[in-house]
């Protein structure tokens, strides 16, 4: 069992109250995963300034400003490099473009690890009670268009911070999954053949490495799922994202629970109708369980 | 609330109806109240309000009470029913009446998977739509969908009657022993073992009857019914695959 949460705000008023709502979500859904949590959030300013590139990451230990300055180190005064302490995770920002920043940071300190790049998304994960780890982001403070979050009830894997939900393997995207995938080591060593690295033995990161992958080779989201649906066995409730999209998916059995919420000013998906009971205007909503092997998709 | 216009309704006097607010009240406490009321109890009319989601409302009753839960439920709503009739005004999560023994459950929005798991008795009323596996190992239990069930509903499904006033999904009826299926609209599949039947008299004045005790209007000549082929009863070498 795992929880997930995740909102989708269309109306730029709700912006300011990103972290608040989701918190709230959260909190609903704790149960469902004590042991790891994470959050994936597009378009906070303190986080992901916008025009810069973020880079987020497990720093095994070390200071934020030590980081910084081994970072900086291997990229040029201009990069003008910002920091985050989200408590087990730092977020870097910098100008310049999220590739760049990634390799210094890969480079500057090899034995961390790198749990979310891109423009606009800051990813913050780790072991512990959810309401904790909330706590320490500051997530009630956060700001955005767009945030996921994930409680984790281990079953696959061992129960580490780069191994909890969410994954972002590619730029901009997360994956966080509800349920387990019986193939994942077949599909982990067809993806290792073709080059692609992993992070952990968790089955839910080869769904994440194999919808990067698609997606680096031209696939848009929706196709991407699609494949993802055809190649893995096992149980799932997909939610993925993007910095324009908000995706639904469920496997065939559909035992792994999901239902969304949708009105003019918002989307939202949970594991359980909970989760979305206090969203403002949820009265009003359009109420229902995504269909088995159906891709829902929402574009900003 | 629409309840009112239930038949199944009981009229109390106002002094008999007992309103619990769970944004105030614990879980627990609901059900510890419901279940000490014995059949002498005053109250015999009991509103929940601010439900938000929470699951294992109003479980476990045994007393013709009447409880009106105002909102949406979560997993397990009125699950292990005996003699009460419990009145949603809103949809439902997992299992609602799972294992439900008698009374009445009705549901005026949509139920989520595995409505009426394993219900040995009473009747289950679900406006909207049922999710997949509606009626899993039903055993004796009632269901009466409105609007449509998703895949594996009945499956293994053992006595009782299902009412689909819609569609049904993938693999209705898969591995079913004896429940009857009635079915208005169309059925993607049928699952193994389950196959359509003839309608005969009999048939049509039962599904009269428990379209009268669901309160719906539909006509039962527009039903076809679906049951066991009963080929999956003993071992045999043939339905290996």
């Amino acid at each position: 069992m795992c929880g997930i949460v995740g909102l989708h705000l269309r109306e730029p008023a709700l912006h300011p109250r990103l972290g608040e709502l989701l918190t709230g979500m959260l909190g609903q859904v704790c149960e469902r995963g004590p042991d790891s949590a994470g959050v994936a959030v597009y378009g906070d300013p303190r986080m992901s300034p916008p025009g810069r590139a973020s880079v987020s990451l497990l720093p095994r230990g070390r200071r934020g400003a030590d980081v910084v300055a081994a970072v900086a180190a291997r990229l040029p005064a201009t990069a003008d490099i910002g920091v985050f302490d989200g408590g087990q995770t730092l977020v870097l920002n910098a100008l310049t473009g999220a590739n760049v920043l990634r390799a210094a940071v890969r480079a500057a300190l090899p034995d961390a690890v790198i749990v979310g790049y891109g423009e606009d998304i800051a990813v913050l994960k780790g072991v512990g009670h959810p309401r904790t780890l909330a706590d320490e982001i500051g997530l009630a403070r956060v700001q955005g268009w767009q945030g996921v979050a994930h409680t984790r009830m281990a079953t696959e894997s061992a129960v580490t911070p780069e191994g909890s939900h969410p994954f972002s393997v590619g730029p901009g995207q997360c994956l966080v999954h509800n349920g387990s995938f019986s193939n994942h080591a077949t599909i982990r060593r067809e993806l290792r053949a073709e080059g692609v690295e992993f992070d952990s033995d968790n089955d839910s990161e080869v769904g994440a490495r194999f919808v990067a992958h698609q997606l680096a080779q031209g696939a848009d989201l929706e196709k991407a799922l699609r494949l993802l649906c055809e190649r893995f066995d096992g149980f799932y409730t997909l939610l993925v994202s993007t910095r324009d999209s908000f995706a639904v998916v469920r496997d065939a059995i559909a035992c792994k629970p999901a239902i969304i919420a949708e009105t003019p000013q918002w989307v939202a998906m949970a594991s359980e109708y909970r989760a979305l009971a206090h969203l403002p205007g949820v009265e009003q909503a359009r109420i229902f369980e995504p269909e088995p092997e159906e891709v829902y998709i929402w574009q900003r | 609330m629409a309840a009112m216009t239930h038949g199944t309704e009981v009229l109390v006097p106002p002094e008999n109806l007992v309103t619990v607010d769970l944004a105030h009240s614990t879980i627990r406490e609901l059900n510890a109240a419901l279940h000490a009321q014995d059949a002498a109890a005053r109250a015999r009319t009991w509103i929940v309000t601010s439900p938000d989601g929470r699951h294992s409302i109003a479980c476990g009753l045994d007393q013709e009470l009447t409880v009106k839960v105002a909102g949406h439920a979560g997993y397990y709503c009125a699950g292990m029913n005996q003699r009460a009739t419990v009145v949603v005004d809103g949809n439902v999560g997992v299992g609602v009446a799972e294992n439900m023994m008698s009374g009445v459950v009705r549901v005026h929005g949509s139920a989520s998977q595995s409505a009426g798991a394993t219900g040995h008795g009473g009747l289950l009323v679900v406006d909207g739509d049922a999710a997949a596996r509606c009626g899993i190992s039903m055993k004796g239990i009632d269901i009466v969908v409105g609007g449509s069930v998703g895949h594996m509903s009945a499956f293994m499904g053992q006595a009782g009657r299902l009412v689909v006033c819609g569609n049904a999904g993938d693999a209705l009826g898969d591995s079913i022993y004896e429940a009857r299926l009635y079915v208005r609209g169309s059925v993607k599949s049928l699952g193994a073992d389950c196959i359509e039947k003839e309608v005969r008299a009999e048939h049509h004045t039962e599904l009269a009857e428990l379209l009268r005790r669901a309160d719906r209007d539909e006509d039962p000549a527009d039903f076809r019914r679906y049951g066991s082929a009963r080929r999956l009863y003993n071992f045999s070498v043939d339905n290996a695959y």
